[in-house]
């Protein structure tokens, strides 16, 4: 139960530093699964979450569809991909956008939802169009809550795309995978730290985001919010 | 798929039984963890919200652990909690529960307007009659939505616990999948998703017994 | 106040029910997931001590085992089936420890796992060696006549285009990428290059899906069981291996000294004797492609054998 010492193994292994097993190779698949998989789910859930938050039509039918989402079970749906459409990149991203499309649908939904009425009802006032409402006034406002969705929805995948090993395929869920099938216990635990590490600087990389990368209205909000 | 067909009805009207058993055994390996979660939550998520100082550094932890990825963690535990073992797949299963229920907790104990808690002392209530009547009720419907969100997630989890050995349902993806078999997979998932929503729905009739008031507030399904 | 409490204590006490009964139901033994009619695995009567039959991840092992834990029962032994655990890197060490007793194995892939700088070839020299490499509480039975192989396949049209028939042409047949279980590479890397000279462009692990990453073309070649039916599904061709680098494969039940007595001994010698490779690969076919299910067949297949 040596960990620095199975760490130490993994990290100075020389097959680790280059060759289709090194370390940046697998965190550079592992990242092309997971960013893949982020803009498919951007692109599904952010529209259909604009309309419905917008409109508050379907808004149940949102809940229960992400219900049911949250509840399949990746390693069925990346075996289930794979039988159906072969190995390849399809096999993994189906399940990860199953798996991040709801939590930001439901985000991005509760964002529009949360804007203040008024607010709304002072911009229709002023003459703007729905569509000059819903981009100009509600998305900004809820830009934190979508954000804070899209974050969430980043950590689970990276988390999750260690599954696609199973079916054969690369990224950090390849140490782990390989790591059990030969007792390897150095490269399960590197594997796993990488994971961690890499969860962990997606989450730092979007608290940079919330703080520093927000239009400066909601900044002040914000803060205002957090002292309070 | 070589004419293998999508689905066998036949094989599923035979293995009725086999497949309750089956969900039976992942019921119990994910849900577990969950009520053992629940039970460490209450008393530590009081004890951090009466001191914030305790609770940042472990809701720090807490953010790392359900980054781990749950195959990680089992193979890892394998040397202390052995092989094929329900141990082996509980443990992860329970952190990742409470890492789900210590912040819901914490927000449900905080929920209580401190005003409404000064009425409580001015009625004569002590520390602990506080907690019991007014607090804790206060807390119940984030508890629940806490409770929800864990449950559905343990559930999805248990089943990557068929790779050590322990997954309930999961060992039907690992079977379907060796023997291209398409029926078996999709058993496993829509028994996975079956059980996931009866336990979301027990949740909701939980919350609407015991926390009435939070139905009528919010309106709107949280 | 009272009709609330009563709500509570309702909505607890049949939460509390519904998880208990989860939690009982799930902690009664180990359950087989192969055991289509009862949940336990364990069987009544016979000694006193109970055999833990184990086997790898992957069907045949689990059909083998199935074989082996029934075969015990019906010798009125007491069984309690690990099934599906994982490879044998895994499996070995729990088996040294005694937490599982009994393994269907595969004599030279097991020799190779304990020397692999072996040179025996045959089942003779290959059981012999074994016996000696083997640690003192361990040991392996009588051999069955039923191989199952490693092996190195390729697609149909990469043989015809490489012209390849033995693994011997390979060497020539240019960089190649093989497919394989996880553990293909760290067990045969070495002696691939030992015994043919052979080293890959790059190992894939496809694991389970090998014979499809054979077919289409994922990888040049790949590790397919040799009574996997996949490979006259898909028409694959296995290569010739005249150097016997996969040695002798035969199935043969390795055991914990001290979790078998003379009944178990007898029992799995017996079945030992009755198992080919011709039977082994018509079962096969019935698990793999039938879809039936291996506790199933195994117990079709005693019952044919007289040992069910």
């Amino acid at each position: 139960m040596n960990w620095l010492g199975w760490l130490n193994t993994f990290f100075t292994d020389p097959a680790r530093h280059s060759g289709p097993d090194a370390i940046t190779h697998r965190i550079a698949e592992h990242l092309a699964f997971c960013g893949e998989a982020l803009l498919w789910s951007v692109l599904l859930a952010v529209p259909l979450g604009l309309l419905i938050g917008y409109t508050g039509r379907g808004a149940v039918a949102v809940t229960a569809l992400t219900g049911v989402a949250r509840a399949l079970p990746t390693l069925g749906l990346v075996t289930l991909t794979v039988l159906l459409a072969g190995v390849g990149g399809t096999a993994v991203l189906v399940p990860l956008v199953a798996l991040a499309a709801p939590p930001l649908l439901v985000a991005t939904v509760e964002g529009i939802r949360g804007t203040d009425p008024e607010v709304r009802d002072a911009a229709r006032g002023i003459g703007l169009t729905h569509r000059q409402v819903l981009f100009g006034v509600c998305l900004p406002a809820a830009l934190p809550t979508l954000v804070a969705g899209l974050r969430t929805a980043t950590v689970q995948v990276i988390a999750t795309a260690t599954v696609a090993a199973y079916v054969g395929l690369g990224g950090l869920g390849r140490y782990v995978m390989d790591g059990l099938a030969t007792k390897d216990f150095p490269a399960t635990a590197g594997g796993a730290l990488l994971v961690v590490l890499l969860a962990v600087a997606a989450q730092l990389l979007f608290a940079a985001l919330l703080r520093y990368g927000l239009p400066p209205g909601l900044r002040a909000q914000r803060r205002a919010a957090r002292r309070g | 798929m070589d004419g293998e067909p999508l689905v066998r009805w036949k094989w599923l009207g035979d293995h009725l039984g086999y497949l309750w058993s089956l969900t039976l055994d992942h019921a119990g390996l994910a849900l577990l963890p969950v009520l053992i979660a629940l039970l460490v939550a209450l008393p530590l998520g009081l004890l951090c919200a009466r001191l914030p100082r305790l609770y940042q550094p472990l809701a720090a932890v807490f953010n790392v652990v359900y980054a781990l990825p749950s195959l990680a963690v089992f193979v890892v535990l394998i040397p202390y909690t052995g092989l094929a073992t329900k141990a082996t797949v509980m443990v992860p299963l329970t952190c990742y529960a409470l890492a789900v229920l210590l912040p819901t907790t914490v927000e449900g104990l905080r929920s209580v307007p401190e005003s409404v808690r000064q009425a409580a002392t001015a009625m004569g209530y002590g520390p602990w009659r506080r907690l019991a009547a007014v607090e804790l009720p206060a807390a119940v419907p984030y508890l629940i939505s806490g409770l929800r969100v864990a449950a559905v997630s343990s559930i999805s989890l248990a089943a990557v616990g068929a790779l050590v050995g322990q997954g309930g349902l999961g060992y039907l993806f690992i079977d379907g999948f060796q023997r291209t078999f398409t029926t078996v997979i999709l058993a496993g998932i829509v028994l996975v998703a079956l059980l996931a929503l009866a336990t979301d729905l027990l949740l909701v009739l939980a919350r609407r017994l015991l926390a009435p008031w939070a139905v009528r507030e919010k309106g709107a399904a949280r | 106040m009272t009709s609330r409490a009563l709500r509570t204590a309702t909505a607890l006490s049949a939460a509390a029910l519904l998880l208990g009964a989860a939690a009982c139901s799930s902690s009664g033994g180990s359950s087989d997931p192969l055991g289509a009619k009862s949940p336990t695995a364990s069987s009544s009567g016979g000694s006193g001590k109970t055999v833990v039959v184990g086997s790898a991840n992957f069907p045949e092992n689990v059909l083998l085992a199935s074989i082996y834990s029934q075969a015990l029962k019906a010798k009125g032994v007491k069984v309690e089936e690990k099934f599906n655990i994982g490879s044998r890197e895994v499996l070995y060490g729990q088996l040294e420890s005694g937490a599982l007793g009994v393994l269907p194995e595969y004599n030279g892939a097991l020799l190779s796992y304990l020397d692999p700088k072996t040179t025996a070839t045959g089942t003779q020299a290959v059981d012999a060696a074994l016996l000696q490499k083997l640690p003192a509480s361990l040991t392996v039975l009588d051999p069955s006549a039923a191989e199952d192989k490693d092996s190195l396949t390729v697609s149909q049209a990469t043989a015809d285009a490489k012209h390849l028939k033995s693994i011997a042409d390979l060497a020539a047949a240019g960089q190649l990428t093989v497919g394989g279980p996880p553990e293909f590479k760290s067990r045969k890397e070495q002696q691939f290059k030992d015994v043919y000279g052979l080293t890959f462009k790059e190992w894939k692990p496809t694991g389970d899906t090998t014979a499809n990453a054979i077919k289409d073309g994922t990888v040049d070649v790949g590790n397919v069981f040799t009574t996997d039916p996949k490979i006259v599904q898909l028409k694959l061709v296995t290569l010739a291996d005249p150097k016997n680098l996969f040695s002798s494969q035969n199935v043969i039940p390795l055991v914990n000294k001290s979790a078998v007595d003379a009944t178990t001994t007898a029992t799995l010698n017996a079945v030992s004797g009755k198992l080919d490779t011709a039977g082994l690969t018509a079962l096969m076919k019935r698990v793999a492609v039938d879809k039936d299910d291996p506790s199933a067949v195994a117990k079709d297949w005693l019952k044919a054998n007289g040992l069910g």
